[in-house]
């Protein structure tokens, strides 16, 4: 019996970006119930990756396969038509408002007289950082006063409210202290466990090998290993990050950094 | 669901009255001051002036007082959205005066009806505020030069329009009135009663909404109290009009101009966007709000507030002179917007502040005129107040800074 294909299914994708080459036909794929860390150093092409997965840019050439269908997705809202949430590093939250608006900023519910309808929408956040188990003190806490993590959480949460079948995370663990980190992780777990298809890009092996299944590594835009988390070591990882032992297997021209 | 056990700096207020005192401790020190400041600064600076001349808070000056108040707070309120958007608008002075002589113009020298003048003045505003609005966003040039050169162009209008004469003494009847009707004491009254029955049925409508839909709930006993306060103040109001002239169209005019835009900011999808582009414009974009649209709305609402208040300013002065809107017009507006509580850095105020803010400027000018205080010393007073009261807007940001609440 043939397995279910993945929720997600790029093939030989590759994006230059003037005289840069940031991706050469890099295969990437996340399924459902799965958190697929994706590594790699800086200017390795994660995050031009995660920008064409979100429709942010467009690859040059290659297949985006989403629910095993041939797809384009050239705009931020194609993805999320797809059910692809993303969630940037710098949040992108407004400060000045309580947690309540900003969960529901640009889709906001109004009544029938054309004002806000403020119990639903509370009910609805209520909900929803329930299912999360996201703490805050408040749903109507003005953002500026949570926390790095909380912030993270409120982030996450806004992007359930679409519905999302996938849910992209830029370095979410990236500026935050260890309790707060824990936090997020804990919820990243909880996306996973809800059935949906979590990517995560990170720095950081520790977090990476607390929630992936799959670890995807990338090296001077090519992917050089997909990595069962639970079969590998953070030697192996490192090495592949490094490029210290994939050199055979890529054409000489990049071989040289 | 999820309320905290965690960190005792994020707690939120405690049900019941001690916790509401609690929280008003801690916003205090937070920088999270709300219209507290401005309403002691109001009855600091009439008690001084009825300390100085008692004629200060009689209920004739105190009319007058409010129907200076009516057309530059107008404009205020067009500010104070301009201001939301952490943006300015320097124009809305000389919007004022050239749409107010559109309408005289119109009126008196061709024979216009009032209402329909008015209108055409109203629109002139729009499509001023429009233009100013297309050219900030298209051309992204700051907002603060497309208005001072509006400021400079449209007082050159104003001069055109008015032609060789340099004053249009209005006629007719119906743009006099605006400014110039009294209605009957009783009328004062009821609306006070009508005001405060419609604030406390919000409310509890909205207490009711809450308990069916399981939400957390503001204490019966707190919203009892504020409805008290609010009904003291209308009631109070009222009092001081109807033992003079009754009340004032222009007042009606204002006062229901403010409580509109006061819901649009706090109640609508696009007020929830104008503070979403103040606070963070980068997010605002993302969360998929056409930014420059919210911005161009925001400048064609400016401009036809100023124009209504330049519309208010030439029905009380029957007139449309070359003065008009001119000097400290854009001044008094921008200062009792500040004053009132608008921050400067944008995403936080209040339609509020332009009629609390306006009664600290007005009051200081109606109390230093009947004290028969030379224009040079009006002048210096007002401008240190101003720089108060940002004063105090930027020590309650750095308070939020220090909060973490940037």
């Amino acid at each position: 019996m043939p397995t279910p294909a993945p929720l997600l299914e790029l093939n030989k994708i590759s994006k230059r970006f003037g005289g840069v080459q940031a991706l050469t036909d890099v295969d990437f794929s996340a399924e459902r119930h799965q958190v697929t860390a994706l590594v790699g150093d800086n200017g390795a092409g994660k995050s031009t990756l995660v920008k064409i997965i979100s429709g942010i840019v467009a690859a040059d050439s290659g297949t985006y396969r989403f629910e095993d269908r041939i797809v384009r997705v050239d705009s931020p809202q194609a993805a999320a038509a797809l059910g692809i949430a993303t969630i940037y590093q710098d949040l992108a939250l407004s400060d000045n408002l309580d947690v309540v608006a900003n969960l529901f900023l640009g889709r906001e519910e109004v009544g029938g007289v054309g004002l806000l309808d403020e119990t639903d929408m509370e009910q609805q956040a209520t909900k929803v950082l329930t299912r999360l188990a996201v703490r805050i003190p408040s749903v109507r806490t003005q953002v500026a006063s949570l926390s790095g993590g909380q912030r993270q959480s409120v982030a996450i949460a806004r992007s359930m409210l679409g519905k999302p079948t996938m849910v992209v995370l830029d370095e979410p663990t990236a500026a935050l202290g260890v309790a707060q980190t824990a936090q997020v992780l804990d919820l990243i777990r909880r996306l996973r466990d809800q059935g949906l298809a979590v990517v995560v890009i990170s720095h950081n092996l520790a977090d990476v090998f607390a929630i992936a299944d799959v670890i995807v590594v990338l090296w001077l835009g090519r992917q050089v290993a997909v990595l069962d988390a639970k079969q590998t070591n953070s030697e192996e990882v490192v090495a592949a990050i490094t490029g210290a032992n994939v050199g055979d297997r890529l054409p000489a021209e990049v071989s040289e950094p | 669901m999820t309320v905290s056990d965690l960190d005792p700096r994020l707690v939120v207020d405690q049900p019941g009255l001690a916790g509401a005192w609690a929280g008003l401790r801690r916003r205090l020190a937070q920088g999270e001051l709300g219209p507290l400041p401005v309403i002691i600064g109001i009855a600091a600076i009439w008690l001084i002036f009825w300390i100085a001349n008692p004629n200060f808070l009689t209920p004739g000056n105190l009319t007058n007082l409010v129907l200076q108040l009516a057309a530059t707070g107008t404009i205020s309120l067009g500010v104070v959205l301009v201001l939301l958007l952490g943006e300015i608008d320097l124009s809305v002075g000389a919007v004022s005066g050239v749409t107010a002589a559109v309408m005289a113009v119109l009126s008196v020298h061709h024979g216009v009806p009032g209402w329909l003048a008015i209108l055409i003045g109203l629109v002139a505003g729009a499509a001023i505020g429009a233009f100013q609005g297309f050219w900030v966003t298209r051309f992204r040039i700051p907002a603060f030069v497309v208005t001072l050169a509006g400021l400079l162009a449209w007082t050159g209008a104003l001069l055109a329009v008015l032609g060789d004469t340099g004053t249009v003494n209005i006629t007719d009847p119906t743009i006099i009135g605006l400014a110039n009707t009294f209605f009957i004491p009783l009328a004062a009254w009821l609306l006070a009663l009508l005001v405060a029955a419609a604030y406390a049925a919000a409310k509890l409508l909205e207490r009711r909404r809450r308990v069916a839909a399981g939400l957390p709930t503001p204490p019966l006993r707190l919203i009892v109290s504020r409805v008290v306060i609010l009904a003291a103040a209308v009631f109070a109001a009222a009092a001081v009009l109807a033992a003079d002239r009754g009340l004032p169209l222009a007042l009606l005019i204002f006062a229901g101009l403010v409580v509109l835009v006061g819901l649009l900011i706090t109640r609508t999808r696009f007020g929830r966007h104008v503070l979403a582009v103040g606070g963070n414009a980068e997010a605002a974009r993302r969360a998929g709000i056409r930014v420059n649209n919210v911005r161009l709305v925001v400048y064609t609402l400016a401009s036809s507030l100023a124009a209504a208040g330049g519309i208010l300013a030439a029905s009380r002065l029957f007139a449309v002179s070359q003065s008009s809107g001119a000097s400290d017009t854009l001044l008094n507006a921008i200062a009792a917007a500040v004053i009132g509580g608008t921050s400067l850095w944008g995403g936080r105020g209040s339609a509020y502040s332009a009629l609390l803010g306006g009664l600290v400027i007005f009051s200081i000018s109606n109390g230093m005129d009947l004290l028969g205080v030379q224009s040079s010393t009006k002048f210096i007073v007002t401008g240190a107040v101003l720089l108060l009261a940002a004063t105090v807007d930027a020590l309650s940001r750095r308070g939020r800074e220090a909060a973490g609440r940037v």
